[in-house]
């Protein structure tokens, strides 16, 4: 093994049933190094980390750790603790009900001779293993009446007391605040001055270049590559991130869309420092009537929360929203729907489809919400507007009466979609429409977005793929770490512009 | 031939993939076991101006337990459970019985009100039990485990009655005006038991209400996915709420007509252990124990198989304490013919032995 080096993996194959999750992949990490891991979601960043601790078995390659002649592979997380892998991961996985000694030594308490459990030892090295990480808290409490951070770091002392070589922190920053996050980064110093190798996940690209030395990118499951912090300037990371190589991407300039006079419309909606503790830094936002307005950024950079504020389906802590001239006032869902707002939410599975009823009831429940429950839509109309809808976006189904669970996602994306078209909007919001169907259907989407808009519709369109989105919107928002940074006129823009905004250089 | 037979195989196939399909046949075979065993089962006869027989009988003494149904399959179906119901049906009792009072020249309280606000404490304790689960997020389970222990207390309490100069609770107290006991019994001149109707009534009220508005549909999407619900714009916590309501509405409806039927309130044992036949009977209804998609038919016809089952029981001689166990094996085979489990295997099974046979 080369000098320094704590650990290596090399070629590293993980398949799934029909898809190939990890594809040669290599990975190397050095002694007294932060290492960040990158990658869009669904890149493998998540289950390179499985693989490594055990969670999945890999399917080909090799790992190698200092100390470890032969290569390891460890079958279980605990395996993996004991060859000196430790992982703190994103939800935190202690016990709030129990005393922070307990969580630390969970299932290795130290005994007395007779058996029992040593109380007093055990609160003394708890208190001791915390001081490594520079906390200083009674041991004997609860772990619930602390807060998150504290939370964390007692996660990270349990994870670095038991002998570790390699540190894994998965989205270790995601519910802290900034103060927090830098304590969090001081103990990683520290840690890496004593010798501790971290891995650090995450998908706030300020922190990464903050606290780390290497960067290794992976994409659609395949190894990008490794560079050093300095070598790979913000924009370059990005690109590398999304896979477009930013030198190429001139040519891949939008056809020239006709844009009528968005700027001298009248505003359909206007945000004023709404926000959210947590969940998005408060922004203003001003939409035109009859506007395509796309939000960007990597993924959790707040495009969803922002969209979920406006249509109230968070509730937003501060600001106000007026929609049409008016206050809007909404307290759950159905007041903004009630208005003539429309939202398809990113996850189709958790917040989209109602699995067990069939397609034409998934496609009138908004319709009937907004009319109300006592006046039931009568079943010739609903028939009349399933039969339209299924022609109107070509849904493929067996009959209106089948279970949407037994549609392909495609299929299923149109019926929610459908279900908000049939409402018959003045403002849709589509978060990640596009997502994980196939690219007939993509282009489908994009079409009617675009025909929409002509005739009069105002959309809000959240995509990953910055390529669709500069083919439909009028406009582009941009957001960064929880936080809008900025708004870009869709005048020509390339991809380029758009991952330098993005990469925090509007 | 053959083409007559693959048709005759396709209508069978439909037929059991319909939803009510094993909760008929359930029915029917508790029913058919009886004609062998006891063939004057059906045998239907007017004795003393009123329908007599051992049908009758089941159609009579099922009342209570389909009204309970009613309300159970909906609270099930936002995907909660509701196991106070037993208790609340002695609560409600209870208070109707102690405003109608032990005169025997008048009521206390007008029969009409005294019913009426036995009615409303089950809905207040729905109620209760609604505002936990819908609005607390409790779990169904333990927040109706508060009234499930309370109710029956409270409930002593309100039946307390002066013995030696001290009240003491717990007691029963009687009812002596002969108008109260047509509510469980039989109205002057009508051949068919009362309860029958209210039961019915119950029935096609619910009904009417499922199908004539959305409240069906949007239980359904609570139960199935409350979250997706949310964002179109249905209120699920007060869906919720509303059938935990009406579920106390149906606990004290049948509290009132058991009470009716021994013009009593005994607060030990007006609906004891209600609540494990009322869930039992949504399960032989074919309802989805975790929430969604709903029968109400299913629900009635497994309410009436429970009560089958017990009036059988009790015709083959069968004693009331030996009655749990053969109950219990009944239910076992009823449930496990319902299993998907249990298809399954079967199925795989068969396919082997196919695979077996071509082999051979």
């Amino acid at each position: 093994m080369e000098n320094n080096v704590v650990l290596t993996m090399r070629g590293i194959d993980k398949i799934f049933p029909g898809v190939q999750a990890l594809n040669k992949v290599d990975f190397t990490l050095k002694k007294g190094e932060v290492h960040a891991l990158m990658g869009e979601n669904g890149a493998g960043k998540s289950t390179l980390i499985k693989v490594l601790t055990g969670v999945y078995q890999k399917e080909g390659g090799e790992i190698h750790i200092e100390g470890i002649s032969h290569p390891l592979t460890n079958r279980s997380p605990e395996e993996a603790q004991k060859n000196g892998i430790s992982t703190v991961y994103q939800e935190i996985n202690l016990c709030p009900n129990i005393s922070v000694a307990e969580n630390i030594f969970v299932a290795r308490q130290p005994r007395t001779r007779i058996g029992a459990v040593n109380w007093k030892k055990m609160n003394k090295d708890a208190e001791k293993a915390l001081k490594k990480v520079g906390l200083d808290i009674n041991v004997t409490k609860p772990l619930g009446e602390y807060s998150v951070a504290i939370q964390q770091m007692v996660a990270i002392a349990r994870a670095i007391d038991v002998q570790c070589k390699v540190l894994i922190l998965d989205e270790p920053t995601s519910s802290l605040d900034d103060s927090e996050v830098k304590k969090l980064f001081d103990v990683m110093n520290n840690l890496k001055a004593s010798g501790v190798a971290i891995i650090f996940v995450t998908h706030f690209l300020e922190q990464v270049y903050e606290v780390c030395d290497a960067i290794t990118v992976l994409r659609n499951g395949e190894f990008v590559g490794e560079y050093r912090i300095a070598e790979l300037p913000r924009v370059q990371l990005v690109a590398k991130m999304l896979g477009h190589d930013v030198d190429d991407l001139s040519s891949l300039r939008k056809t020239s869309k006709e844009k009528n006079n968005i700027q001298n419309k009248d505003s359909i909606l206007k945000a004023t420092q709404l926000g959210k503790a947590g969940s998005i830094k408060p922004f203003d936002i001003e939409i035109k009537r009859g506007e395509v307005i796309g939000l960007t950024g990597l993924l959790g950079s707040g495009r969803s929360e922002l969209a979920r504020l406006l249509f109230c389906a968070d509730k937003p802590e501060q600001g106000d929203i007026v929609f049409k001239a008016e206050n809007l006032n909404a307290h759950a869902p159905i007041d903004s729907i009630k208005k003539g707002m429309a939202f398809l939410p990113e996850d189709r599975k958790e917040e989209g489809i109602i699995a067990d009823l069939s397609v034409r009831e998934n496609l009138m429940i908004a319709l009937q919400a907004r009319t109300g429950m006592f006046k039931l839509l009568p079943m010739s109309k609903q028939n009349e507007l399933t039969e339209k809808f299924i022609k109107m976006l070509k849904i493929k189904t067996a009959s209106p009466e089948t279970l949407i669970k037994q549609l392909s996602g495609g299929n299923q994306q149109k019926v929610i979609l459908g279900r908000w078209l049939i409402t018959n909007p003045e403002f849709l919001i589509l978060d990640e429409p596009t997502r994980g169907i196939d690219v007939g259907t993509k282009t489908e989407i994009q079409k009617l977005i675009v025909n929409l808009a002509e005739e009069g519709m105002t959309i809000m369109f959240i995509s990953s793929e910055i390529e669709e989105m500069l083919r439909t919107v009028n406009r582009l928002c941009v957001l960064c770490d929880r936080q809008k940074i900025g708004e870009l006129k869709n005048d020509n823009l390339s991809q380029h512009d758009v991952m330098t905004a993005i990469a925090g250089g509007v | 031939m053959g083409t007559n037979s693959n048709n005759f195989r396709g209508g069978f196939k439909k037929l059991t993939e319909m939803r009510l399909f094993l909760p008929i046949v359930a029915l029917i075979l508790v029913l058919l076991v009886n004609i062998i065993k006891t063939p004057t089962f059906f045998n239907v006869s007017i004795q003393n101006g009123v329908l007599y027989g051992y049908v009758i009988d089941i159609l009579n003494r099922s009342c209570e337990l389909v009204i309970l149904a009613v309300g159970m399959t909906l609270v099930i179906a936002t995907g909660g459970i509701d196991i106070s119901v037993g208790a609340v049906s002695a609560l409600a009792a209870a208070i109707c019985i102690r405003m109608l009072g032990s005169s025997y020249d008048a009521y206390a309280v007008p029969m009409g009100i005294s019913i009426l606000i036995g009615l409303i404490a089950g809905m207040a304790c729905g109620a209760f039990n609604g505002f936990l689960v819908a609005k607390m997020r409790i779990q169904a389970m333990v927040a109706t485990l508060i009234l499930f222990t309370a109710g029956r207390g409270i409930a002593q309490l309100i039946s307390a009655r002066e013995i030696g100069g001290k009240m003491v609770p717990g007691q029963i107290i009687y009812v002596r005006m002969e108008s109260f006991k047509a509510f469980g019994g039989f109205l002057p001149n009508v051949v068919v038991p009362t309860p029958f109707f209210i039961a019915a009534a119950v029935v096609i009220i619910a009904y009417l209400f499922l199908s004539k508005t959305a409240f069906g549909l949007y239980i359904q999407a609570t139960g199935i996915n409350s979250k997706a619900g949310r964002l179109v714009g249905i209120n699920s916590t007060l869906i919720t709420f509303l059938c935990y309501v009406i579920c106390g509405l149906t606990a004290a409806l049948a509290g009132i007509i058991s009470s009716s039927r021994i013009y009593s309130s005994d607060a030990n044992n007006i609906g004891l252990y209600m609540e494990l036949d009322a869930i039992l009977a949504v399960a032989l209804g074919g309802n989805n124990m975790s929430g969604g998609k709903f029968s109400l038919a299913g629900s009635v016809i497994g309410a009436i198989t429970i009560q089958a089952l017990t009036t059988s029981l009790y015709a083959m001689g069968v004693t009331a304490d030996q009655l749990p166990v053969y109950k219990a094996i009944v239910v076992i085979l009823i449930v496990s013919i319902q299993s998907e489990e249990l298809k399954r295997w079967l199925n795989s099974r068969s396919k082997k032995n196919a695979t077996i046979k071509v082999a051979g």
